[in-house]
């Protein structure tokens, strides 16, 4: 089974290091928000509450643009009836495409973090540990419900549409629990020590959920 | 009549929001009522024009 | 099948239902905070109660639909959602009445459990979209499954964090109304939620014979005139295999 991750998640890699579509375009759509933000806002820098929420709206909206684009080549060039053929575990998919998310939301933040402190946060940001903790639990529930939601709409017609609808409200009680985390770093309030636990709850119970429904989304 | 507007002079006040909050609620029931009404007479118009083709059949069976 | 004590359930809803409001309106005291307004959360909170239930019971159906394959539980989750999609919308219409009456503003964000429904509503609008762009029939009832499984699981989850996000600035109207609440007032809530929930199985049914008559009409018409009824395809119900 690792072996069929390994293999899945390689390619998925590959594939995106040497056509670079989807980072890239996460990436710019990030900068591109902020400037957005700034005038929308009229505001020259941002701090707090605020802060937090502008960080994370755009790291969402970013992510849904990653989540649209994961199945499709997938679903264009025979990539899950060559998968189904294989003598592997059908979760081995979702392993591979979580993680090759995963991996693909950490290099979002590597260049859209760094802008959002550059281009908008006013006060100098402390106890990043916050900040890492939020971006870690998060991609990972990212991760999963956006694997979830994306293997969902590929098969439908109307799945650009589809892919937002379906994730945003999913992606709320998340969005919820790493704004509470990482507002303190921006100069908000302290947050209650529960909401690591509520954000690594969201990502147990989906992770759980894709774990069972996946296979379902697969067959033929 | 004179006993309703009385009626009326003794609720209290902003009941005019409680009686829209009911009255939607029987607004959405009866909706789906005449929803269900049409879907009703539908199906007695299909049914009776398949009792026709029932009654056909075998006649033009009788017939070959 | 599904017409079988349907009538007896109706009865049943109508005393159930009756007989909740009547308590609601004349037996019930009058809330010290709220007054007069506090009446609408006897229609409010029951049909919010109720539609998250039938969320969840949607999902339930849904894993009996993977489990089995049967297109008849496909349908039973279908109409589940349908349903609860209806109620919560009078959910928050209600919610949005309650929210001018109290507090002057026709949304509040205040209310935890009216914006976790909004956001489930959000979520259960995109259903029936998603059924219908999926084409193959296979596919699109198991998809809905998992789509319904997956919502279902959220609810829960969405409700606990929009909770514990309120700030508190006001406090929360459901606490004092659930927790300070008059044996008087429990009594007309319960019967309330009773009738709410006997409304949802009723309609349940209602709308479950409804598709299941429809389907062996159709059945009947292929066989007597071997076509389909004209038509464009009208909704996204799943179509029972069985006639």
């Amino acid at each position: 089974m690792r072996q069929a991750v390994n293999a899945v998640l390689r390619r998925d890699l590959r594939v995106e290091t040497r056509t670079p579509q989807v980072v890239p375009g996460m990436a710019l759509f990030s900068i591109s928000a902020f400037v957005v933000f700034h005038f929308a806002l009229q505001q020259r820098s941002v701090e707090g509450n605020l802060a937090a929420g502008v960080l994370w709206v755009t790291l969402l909206l970013a992510a849904v643009l990653g989540i649209a684009r994961q199945f499709v080549a997938d679903r264009e060039e025979g990539g899950f009836e060559g998968f189904l053929l294989a003598p592997v575990d059908r979760t081995a998919m979702l392993v591979a495409k979580a993680a090759s998310l995963f991996i693909f939301l950490v290099a979002l933040e590597l260049v859209a973090v760094p802008a959002f402190l550059l281009m908008l946060l006013g006060p100098s940001p402390v106890e990043v540990w916050r900040l890492l903790l939020a971006l870690l639990l998060a991609d990972l529930g990212i991760a999963f419900v956006g694997t979830l939601v994306g293997a969902l709409a590929v098969q439908s017609r109307a799945r650009d549409l589809l892919v937002p609808l379906l994730a945003l409200p999913l992606l709320v009680p998340l969005l919820i629990g790493a704004v509470k985390l990482s507002a303190p770093v921006f100069g908000g309030p302290v947050a209650a020590a529960r909401w690591p636990w509520v954000l690594a709850l969201y990502d147990l119970v989906f992770g759980l959920v894709a774990y069972a429904v996946f296979d379902f989304l697969l067959e033929d | 009549m004179t006993a309703i507007l009385a009626a009326d002079v003794t609720l209290p006040d902003n009941s005019g929001y409680v009686v829209a909050a009911y009255l939607v609620f029987l607004v959405l029931l009866l909706i789906y009522v005449g929803i269900m009404a049409t879907k009703l007479s539908r199906f007695e118009r299909e049914l009776t024009e398949l009792n026709e083709l029932a009654e056909k059949q075998p006649e033009t069976r009788e017939a070959a | 099948m599904y017409g079988t004590r349907l009538r007896a359930l109706s009865i049943a809803t109508l005393l159930t239902l009756a007989g909740g409001f009547a308590l609601a309106a004349f037996y019930a005291p009058e809330d010290a905070d709220q007054g007069f307004m506090q009446k609408i959360l006897y229609l409010h909170v029951p049909m919010a109660i109720v539609a998250l239930c039938g969320f969840v019971f949607g999902a339930v159906c849904a894993i009996q639909h993977l489990r089995t394959g049967a297109s008849r539980w496909d349908l039973r989750s279908y109409v589940a959602i349908h349903m609860s999609l209806i109620f919560g919308a009078g959910v928050l219409v209600t919610g949005s009445i309650w929210a001018r009456a109290s507090w002057g503003h026709w949304w509040v964000w205040d209310e935890p459990t009216l914006v976790s429904f909004l956001i489930v509503f959000l979520l259960y609008a995109t259903y029936q979209p998603l059924r219908f762009s999926i084409e193959d029939r296979d596919k699109q009832s198991r998809y809905a499954s998992v789509f319904a499984i997956t919502a279902g699981a959220f609810v829960p989850l969405n409700f606990l964090a929009v909770r514990l996000a309120q700030t508190y600035t006001h406090p929360r109207v459901f606490a004092t109304t659930d927790g300070g609440l008059e044996p008087r007032m429990k009594l007309a809530f319960y019967v309330c939620l009773l009738g709410m929930a006997l409304l949802y199985a009723t309609l349940w049914k209602y709308e479950m014979a409804s598709k299941n008559t429809s389907a062996q009409i159709k059945a009947l018409r292929r066989r007597l005139a071997g076509d389909e009824p004209p038509g464009p395809r009208r909704s996204a119900a799943p179509k029972l295999e069985s006639a």
